[in-house]
């Protein structure tokens, strides 16, 4: 293998995790959109201030990975970014809408003086926008995996509305959907305490539950919509202990939050959902578009990616410990949310 | 409306929408910080919540700002995927190094804002800085990135148009990124140091004993008057720079058709491209060519050297170059009248005159900073990367981008009327350190 391979290899696997690291992170950000729509009854208030309480701090830095992998994606695999820019421009395009209103509805309900019908509309945007956006991300990530979108020489010949239409990506969506709504339940539950960290552990089981139904119906469903990933991720040689941690981790999840160890169980949720985005990306196998563009096919200038890998790994280095801190300051040291 | 104009216009407003966030971002923190260092020097609660009160706004405008610039990331793409295809590793080291810095910014002011019962005094007081620093750095590492455009370097041309031979730092360390950076960062403190004094003096006006808007004045006033000042000779080395690197931009925003020795400066005037003469107006003699080269019968080059099929369009960029030549001199003039009201040591609460022309003159800076923006963008048409690819040879196969557009500009005019609304209420409301809140 060339050093060029090395270094392709390399960027490839940091956008991979980056992703994961939004999907832990930012993806739970919008899933606790879900649990703001769901919010019912006496605990609804209380629920929605912990939900509010909790995104505050960390939200914007959380965001920031999407941020992150796009730019890895078009330094290091300029070709990829826009063929992934053309064939997707209508998802993604929707995705940004509810990016925007997402962040917007939130500041301007957290920062904002105003009326209290006022903060609830805005209340209402925030939770609609997070739900929608996951759904939308997951059919991005359903069409690039299903083969449906082709791309020659010239450019993307399948048109605009392949792969991201098709029910396939759909149900990628929802299953995208149902990961971050768990993610953030867990999340919740070990911040929370008392009862409403009781309703976010039942929140987080019944979640737990839909997500385990739609990942067996994903998995199906590949073999006739994404039968190319599903077979470089079932001959891979990663897939069976894969396979294995991650059940393993869902049942942790499971146990944990039946007993109320919520504090346990969201680092074992992480530890669940990541390692889905790592199966995916084992089928993924080196691509951004499955079958035509792969490290080998993305525009790489081999001359740059040693410093972009370099510049990356340094600015992880001074990352890491501001990262710590905020996550040290706001979620690992106990306290109650004042109201 | 054909989809390249489309495109291009999704491209304006979303740039133009974003750039007022960022500029806050960018100067923001450093108002804030001055607050909070001077509560903790004084002992002065009104600097507290005068600090804590900016970073409330300053929590809306980067939340904005950050929504807008991830669209704007992923808007490179949508509109633009073959300039991107050819130009991202070219741009990628800038993007990335702003990819890290904003990163930092948004942990730090998670931190801030949040923090204030939290973290030890200096520990916020820090994340403030860092705030502030690492803002400034976004700002400069973008403006790299569009510097680039101007000055492209750091790659050779292949026969299958392909940008080859890619070198990361020449392509960052472009000709025109010095001065764009020092033009753009001292635009930034300038803009948001006069839009806050417009506010703060509007409000003192109406409220003389106001301690709260008293004490933004005096935190604010100071850092206006030095960079107002320092942006007029900026603003000098961009004219020097572009005269050599993009006479065709500098002759734009001139409008000078004829080359000549001893050109002489155009203020106002309509420019008629068709008849390439300049209607009205008002010509100083010799005054360009000493902008431009230094010397009073120094060489400027006219809009007539360079085939038509390159001209920008002309009556655009004259008059944003005037716009925004005219904003600076007025914040010049204020700030000049600032400093002497300072140095005779007057009380500034008194000097009614002088609040109302702060209040008038507040929104000028984040004009001229927009009518900037458009020189430079706008005078490098009809180039993307200036001498290498044309705009309308990197948009988007995508049909239908009026589309797009129109959700575009609803939703930056949503975005920005409820921001406003959000900043009056911010500004309005009566500082809980001097009496109940409404």
């Amino acid at each position: 293998m060339t050093h060029v391979g090395f270094w392709a290899e390399a960027l490839w696997v940091t956008i991979g995790l980056g992703l994961v690291l939004y999907a832990l992170t930012g993806g739970a950000d919008l899933g606790a959109g879900v649990w703001n729509l769901l919010a019912r009854g006496r605990l609804r208030e209380s629920q929605r201030h912990a939900i509010q309480h909790a995104l505050g701090p960390i939200w914007e830095t959380n965001h920031v990975w999407l941020i992150f992998v796009i730019v890895v994606l078009f330094s290091a695999f300029p070709r990829a970014f826009a063929m992934l820019s053309i064939a997707l421009h209508v998802p993604i395009a929707l995705a940004l809408i509810g990016i925007v209103l997402r962040g917007a509805a939130f500041s301007f309900h957290a920062y904002g003086i105003q009326s209290d019908a006022t903060r609830e509309r805005w209340s209402h945007v925030f939770a609609w926008s997070s739900c929608v956006t996951p759904v939308l991300l997951g059919t991005i990530v359903g069409a690039v995996s299903s083969g449906d979108i082709r791309v020659s020489q010239r450019g993307v010949t399948t048109g605009f509305i392949a792969g991201w239409t098709s029910p396939f990506a759909l149900l990628v969506g929802s299953f995208a959907l149902a990961l971050f709504a768990l993610l953030s339940a867990c999340y919740l539950a070990a911040e929370t305490g008392g009862e409403i960290a009781a309703d976010f552990g039942r929140k987080a089981l019944a979640s737990e539950v839909v997500a385990g139904l739609l990942a067996v119906a994903v998995f199906v469903a590949a073999g006739h919509f994404a039968p190319e990933l599903l077979r470089r991720f079932t001959s891979s040689a990663a897939f069976w202990p894969l396979q294995v941690a991650t059940a393993a981790f869902a049942a942790c999840t499971g146990l944990t939050l039946w007993r109320g160890q919520y504090r346990i169980a969201r680092f074992t949720v992480a530890a669940q959902v990541g390692l889905v985005v790592v199966g995916w990306g084992v089928g993924m196998d080196r691509h951004f578009i499955v079958p035509d563009v792969s490290i080998a096919t993305a525009g790489a200038r081999p001359e740059v990616l040693p410093a972009l890998t370099v510049t990356f790994a340094l600015g992880a280095v001074v990352l890491a410990p501001a990262l710590f801190y905020l996550y040290r300051v706001f979620k690992l040291s106990s306290q109650p949310p004042e109201r | 409306m054909t989809d390249l104009l489309a495109a291009r216009l999704q491209m304006a407003v979303s740039l133009g929408f974003h750039i007022l966030f960022a500029v806050a971002g960018m100067a923001m923190p450093l108002l804030m910080v001055a607050a909070e260092w001077r509560s903790y020097r004084r002992n002065d609660p009104v600097s507290r919540e005068l600090a804590q009160r900016w970073a409330k706004g300053t929590a809306i405008l980067f939340a904005v700002g950050a929504v807008s610039g991830t669209v704007l990331s992923f808007e490179l793409g949508l509109l633009w995927p073959t300039f991107m295809e050819h130009a991202g590793p070219l741009i990628g080291m800038p993007f990335s190094l702003e990819g890290f810095a904003f990163f930092l910014e948004a942990i730090a002011l998670g931190i801030y804002l949040y923090g204030w019962e939290r973290v030890p005094r200096a520990v916020h007081l820090g994340s403030g800085v860092v705030v502030a620093l690492t803002g400034l750095m976004s700002g400069v590492f973008v403006v790299a990135v569009n510097a680039w455009m101007n000055t492209p370097q750091g790659f050779r041309v292949n026969e299958a148009g392909q940008l080859v031979d890619v070198d990361l730092w020449r392509a960052f360390f472009t000709p025109a990124f010095p001065t764009q950076a020092l033009h753009m960062a001292l635009a930034a403190y300038t803009s948001v140091a006069f839009a806050v004094l417009g506010i703060h003096a509007w409000r003192l006006r109406a409220d003389p004993n106001s301690a709260f808007h008293r004490a933004a004045v005096r935190i604010v006033l100071p850092i206006a008057i030095v960079c107002a000042p320092l942006q007029a000779l900026s603003g000098d080395l961009s004219a020097k720079h572009i005269a050599e690197h993009q006479p065709l931009k500098l002759a734009a925003a001139e409008a000078l058709f004829e080359s000549q020795r001893g050109a002489p400066l155009l203020l106002g005037g309509v420019p008629d491209v068709a008849n390439r003469t300049v209607d009205f107006g008002i010509h100083i003699p010799k005054l360009l060519s000493v902008l431009a080269t230094g010397d009073p019968d120094g060489l400027v080059r006219g809009i007539n050297e360079f085939p038509r099929e390159d001209w920008p369009p002309i009556p655009i960029v004259h008059v944003a170059f005037q716009v925004m030549v005219a904003c600076g001199l007025a914040l010049l003039a204020a700030a000049a009248w600032g400093a002497w009201l300072l140095i005779r040591r007057r009380q500034l609460a008194d000097q009614r005159a002088f609040l109302r022309v702060l209040t008038c003159v507040g929104p000028l800076g984040l004009l001229a900073v927009e009518a900037g923006w458009v020189v430079t963008e706008v005078g490098r048409q009809p180039w993307i990367i200036h001498g290498v690819m044309r705009v309308r040879d990197a948009v988007t196969p995508m049909p239908g981008l009026q589309v797009s557009l129109a959700i575009s500009v609803a939703l930056y005019l949503m975005l920005g009327t409820i921001v406003i609304a959000l900043l009056r209420r911010h500004v309005l409301q009566v500082p809980s350190s001097q009496g109940p809140r409404p």
